[in-house]
């Protein structure tokens, strides 16, 4: 149970933070004020799943109980369990833009599958959060798609974004030996469940047909039709738009 | 009527207190004193996330991490509610930031020091903030409109961003021999800063009097200091601090503090562009205003492709 809440909070507490790093040098200032409320409602997550571990723990061998900062502070950083899409740099807002997305696409449908928790903390922990990340997944999707279908060079930009960050998509929705232990219990969220979920918000928030569709394995764009625009987000190893394998996330085939 | 009818109705009013609001005759020096002050005051708030900002990533608790995070976050809320008030003046907003990319336009000096230690926050909150609480809460009361209401929501909330300050101010100075050195060094460096930012004093200050006629502001430069001396010193003492300038004592006699002269050397040289970070605030603000032309460029052109899609659905479905 506590590396499974470390796992949520841990990715909560490192995208907050990344976000902070924003927080000043954002391209307006009105998206200063949204990454900043991203970042406050996901280092709030994390608070509140500390706390709870720390409850869970009880009092250590030294009579004293843990608080949130020592999960926070006082670990080193291969004790940490995030994702390693969380912790990839900033980049350029384009980064920062598919990066959330990527992560609010799965915080969305996790924390709407763990409202169903026979854990009755989590479960309400859960009801709590989605509220704040159904806004922060509307706000990804919105700048998806605006990104992805405003200029040419914002086009292009958000390509290179989705072709250097997809790779770490996989890891949200393959569990790993905790998940699948929380799962079978009934506790955790059964990601094998959620994927088809995930994977269908994907094709809706890239550009629409005026644009060219990002592409995140080898296949031609030349081929491709606007029905067969989903195909970029596809994790199978065959292309949906030519059958082809793509293995080879770079190169024709 | 003449514009000497017109200027004498407007300054009946302003005897009157009656406030002044965007469609209504104003003299064209009272509008431009605004614009010039309004947008200053919106140009600091939008500079004043940098020194803070430093701190977001490094705050020592998760507790403080999010109270830096709104306070900032705030700040940018102040600059967007100020600029609208700007704008009500006819002003456009991206022209004021454009003064304020090309060094046009000023912003509180006061930015323009470094945050070297964590009581440099707390610091901040309590001296820094505290400062511009004596002269907003005497701008809720100035006579434009728009301007006195923007100024009652931002005392609110910067009065909490005060009283933050000074809890981390009592964290420091009650806690550890080393926090306390720090907050000490804190005070030190920000003290003399924080009443620079009240202005030169009244003989110099070459905007006063009309200010004072028109009723943008309501106390002079050096009333508001003297104000802000009294008020602050009592919360040094209770911190167990000392505030830097040996000439500090209370004057039964005029019943307030006499203090030191200010280094008005320093005070023209870093408004002239040559205090600590001066370079490196405004950098920054150029970096994030280029870096992120191409969102805002995409966030236009999307806008008018959705328009356009609206309008005529079928011929954007026949373009793609």
């Amino acid at each position: 149970m506590k590396d499974y809440l470390l796992q949520l909070a841990d990715n909560a507490l490192i995208l907050g933070h990344r976000l902070g790093e924003w927080c000043g040098h954002a391209p307006e200032m009105e998206l200063d004020i949204a990454l900043t409320n991203i970042a406050l409602d996901l280092t709030g997550q994390a608070r509140s799943l500390y706390q709870r571990i720390a409850e869970l723990e009880g009092l250590g061998p030294n009579g004293a109980s843990k608080d949130e900062d020592d999960y926070a502070y006082l670990r080193d950083a291969w004790e940490f369990r995030n994702s390693l899409l969380v912790e990839q740099p900033n980049g350029d807002f384009a980064h920062t833009i598919v990066r959330q997305f990527i992560f609010d696409s799965y915080h969305y449908y996790m924390c709407q599958a763990l409202t169903q928790s026979t854990d009755e903390w989590l479960a309400g922990y859960a009801a709590k959060s989605l509220k704040e990340i159904t806004y922060h997944l509307r706000f990804s999707s919105e700048w998806m798609l605006r990104l992805g279908d405003g200029t040419e060079v914002s086009h292009a930009k958000m390509q290179a974004a989705i072709e250097d960050l997809w790779t770490f998509s996989g890891e949200l929705s393959t569990p790993n030996e905790v998940e699948k232990n929380m799962a079978s219990q009934g506790i955790g969220v059964d990601l094998t469940k959620i994927k088809p979920a995930i994977e269908a918000k994907w094709p809706k928030c890239s550009p629409p047909q005026t644009s060219r569709p990002p592409l995140v394995h080898g296949c031609n764009r030349a081929e491709r039709t606007a029905t067969t625009l989903n195909t970029w987000v596809s994790s199978s190893q065959k292309c949906s738009s030519c059958s082809g394998p793509t293995q080879d996330r770079s190169g024709e085939h | 009527m003449t514009s000497l009818n017109f200027e004498t109705i407007f300054q009946s009013k302003i005897d009157d207190e009656t406030k002044i609001e965007p469609k209504d005759w104003m003299p064209d020096a009272y509008r431009k004193t605004l614009i010039r002050q309004i947008s200053q005051h919106a140009h600091s708030e939008i500079v004043g996330m940098l020194p803070e900002g430093n701190w977001i990533t490094r705050a020592p608790s998760l507790r403080r991490k999010l109270i830096l995070l709104a306070k900032v976050q705030d700040e940018a809320g102040h600059g967007l509610y100020l600029y609208s008030a700007a704008e009500t003046l006819g002003a456009d907003r991206d022209d004021l930031v454009q003064q304020l990319l090309t060094g046009k336009a000023k912003y509180s000096s006061i930015f323009n020091y470094p945050t070297l230690n964590w009581a440099d926050i707390g610091a901040i909150g309590w001296l820094v903030d505290g400062a511009a609480i004596m002269n907003q809460v005497m701008l809720t009361r100035t006579s434009y409109g728009p301007y006195a209401r923007a100024m009652v929501r931002i005392c609110k909330e910067e009065s909490f961003h005060q009283r933050q300050g000074y809890e981390i101010m009592i964290a420091m100075a009650k806690g550890s021999p080393e926090q306390k050195a720090m907050a000490q060094d804190s005070l030190n460096r920000w003290w003399w800063p924080s009443l620079m930012m009240f202005g030169p004093s009244d003989s110099e200050s070459t905007h006063s009097d009309q200010a004072l006629k028109w009723k943008i502001k309501r106390k002079s430069n050096d009333e508001l200091r003297q104000q802000f001396v009294d008020v602050t010193v009592p919360q040094a003492e209770y911190l167990g601090l000392t505030v830097p300038d040996p000439a500090l004592h209370w004057n039964e006699a005029r019943d307030h503090y006499d203090f030191g002269e200010i280094n008005w050397d320093e005070f023209w040289s870093v408004v002239k562009g040559n205090g600590p970070c001066n370079r490196q605030r405004l950098q920054a603000r150029v970096k994030a205003y280029e870096d992120g032309a191409w969102v805002r460029d995409a966030a236009i052109a999307y806008a008018e492709k959705k328009e356009q899609r609206k309008l005529a659905p079928e011929a954007a479905v026949k373009a793609a």
